[in-house]
């Protein structure tokens, strides 16, 4: 039976897209079968990140709807050969996924694979309701700020009152918290809040801390999850997550701000470079 | 004051941390929003009601009632201030 994952945070633009992409990525290369799915109907964009958009044929919304067969609508990825990709459907409207629908897909995919990563849209919605339901484990995403913590609680809430496991009363989903753009270098000038603050009101275990970091743009814009950026901070991060996530104890990395400038260089032109 | 809180001073003239008000914040909303959960929005009902009893006794504008909550960290208020209509418009007008 797979292990499905629900990549979650109730506010948008906090990099849940981003850690779906990386995640799968990142266990993949680890060996494990996984398929991730895009529950943003409408809104789809796991596909661009992935670097899949051009093979995208058919989507969740064919195969719920019997347009397809789940085999033809799964991408699989020509990197990592354990990866695959369900893509959102672009056109229709978030209605047209059902809770049955998605059911029968996750059933049906559980039988090949180890893993099934579910990237919800944003709000605390159908979609997002759906996107989780399913979630024998959960990433809640959220970043420094305080919009973010609140709206990451809320859907802990969420998760914890309205999934499956807490419907049939099962063991509660396993939460794990991933602090996403995190500035070091604002947090010492006490502008963003500590990693501790968010641990402490958040309460829930720490998966990892992916730093705020250039390479996840210039990952995007190429079509490459950021982990396969192995040079780069954010990806070395998320790398670290899945260890832990498969049970490694690695220490935190990254959560030190740059070293200041001695004052030699502050005196002669740090900046001449 | 010393010499040097002269100068710790003019290096705190920046702005105060706003980290640490971020933090508070969310731990006070955070623990009115968990209990709260379930049964939110109770607030209109409250002064639905409180109103209409108040009504009872006094003819009272319900355009003149105000609800202010402030939910606090230890303590929380909830100050209802209903204006209740001059005595009478004379002695109101003589009193001015
Ligand atoms: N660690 C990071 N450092 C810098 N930018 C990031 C980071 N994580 C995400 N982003 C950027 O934030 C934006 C939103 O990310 P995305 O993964 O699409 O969020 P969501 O899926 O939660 O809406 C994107 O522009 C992405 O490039
Ligand atoms: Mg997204």
């Amino acid at each position: 039976m797979a292990q499905v994952i629900v990549v979650t945070s109730g506010k948008g633009g906090v990099g849940k897209t981003t850690t779906s992409a990386a995640f799968a990525t990142g266990l993949a290369q680890r060996g494990k079968k996984t398929v991730v799915i895009d529950f943003d109907v409408g809104l789809r964009n796991l596909d661009l990140i992935m670097g899949v958009e051009r093979r995208v044929v058919f989507d969740i919304v064919n195969v719920i709807q019997g347009e397809a067969r789940l085999n033809q609508a799964l991408i699989r990825d020509k990197r990592v050969d354990t990866l695959a990709i369900l893509p959102a459907s672009q056109t229709r409207d978030k209605d047209a996924l059902t809770r049955e629908g998605v059911s029968t897909i996750i059933e049906e995919l559980s039988a090949d694979f180890d893993y099934i990563l579910c990237d919800s849209p944003a709000g605390i919605e159908k979609g997002a309701l759906l996107a989780l339901y399913f979630a024998d484990q959960a990433i809640v995403v959220t970043n420094p700020e305080v919009s973010s913590v609140r709206d990451s609680d809320r859907i802990l809430g969420v998760l914890q009152s309205k999934s499956k496991r807490a419907e049939e009363k099962k063991d509660k989903v396993k939460e794990h918290l991933l602090v996403t753009r995190y500035d070091p270098n604002r947090v010492e000038r006490g502008e963003m809040l500590k990693l501790e603050d968010v641990r402490e009101i958040l309460a829930i275990p720490l998966l990892g801390v992916v730093p705020e970091n250039e390479s996840v743009l210039k990952a995007s814009n190429t079509g490459t999850p950021v982990i396969m950026d192995t040079e780069s901070v954010a990806g070395q991060a998320y790398k670290d997550a899945v260890g832990r996530f498969l049970g490694e104890d690695l220490p935190h990395r990254f959560l030190e701000p740059d070293k200041k400038p001695g004052l030699f260089r502050r005196l002669f032109g740090g900046r001449a470079a | 004051m010393s010499w040097l809180d002269y100068f710790r001073a003019a290096r705190k003239e920046e702005a105060p941390p706003s980290a640490s008000a971020a933090k508070e914040r969310l731990q006070i909303v955070l623990a009115h929003e968990r209990i709260g959960r379930t049964r939110e929005d109770f607030l209109p009902r409250l002064q639905q009601e409180l109103v209409a009893v108040v009504a009872r006794y006094v003819a009272i504008d319900p355009g003149k009632v105000k609800l202010d909550l402030d939910r606090g960290g230890d303590m929380s208020t909830l100050a209802i201030e209903i204006e209740l209509p001059a005595p009478s418009p004379g002695r109101q007008a003589a009193a001015s």
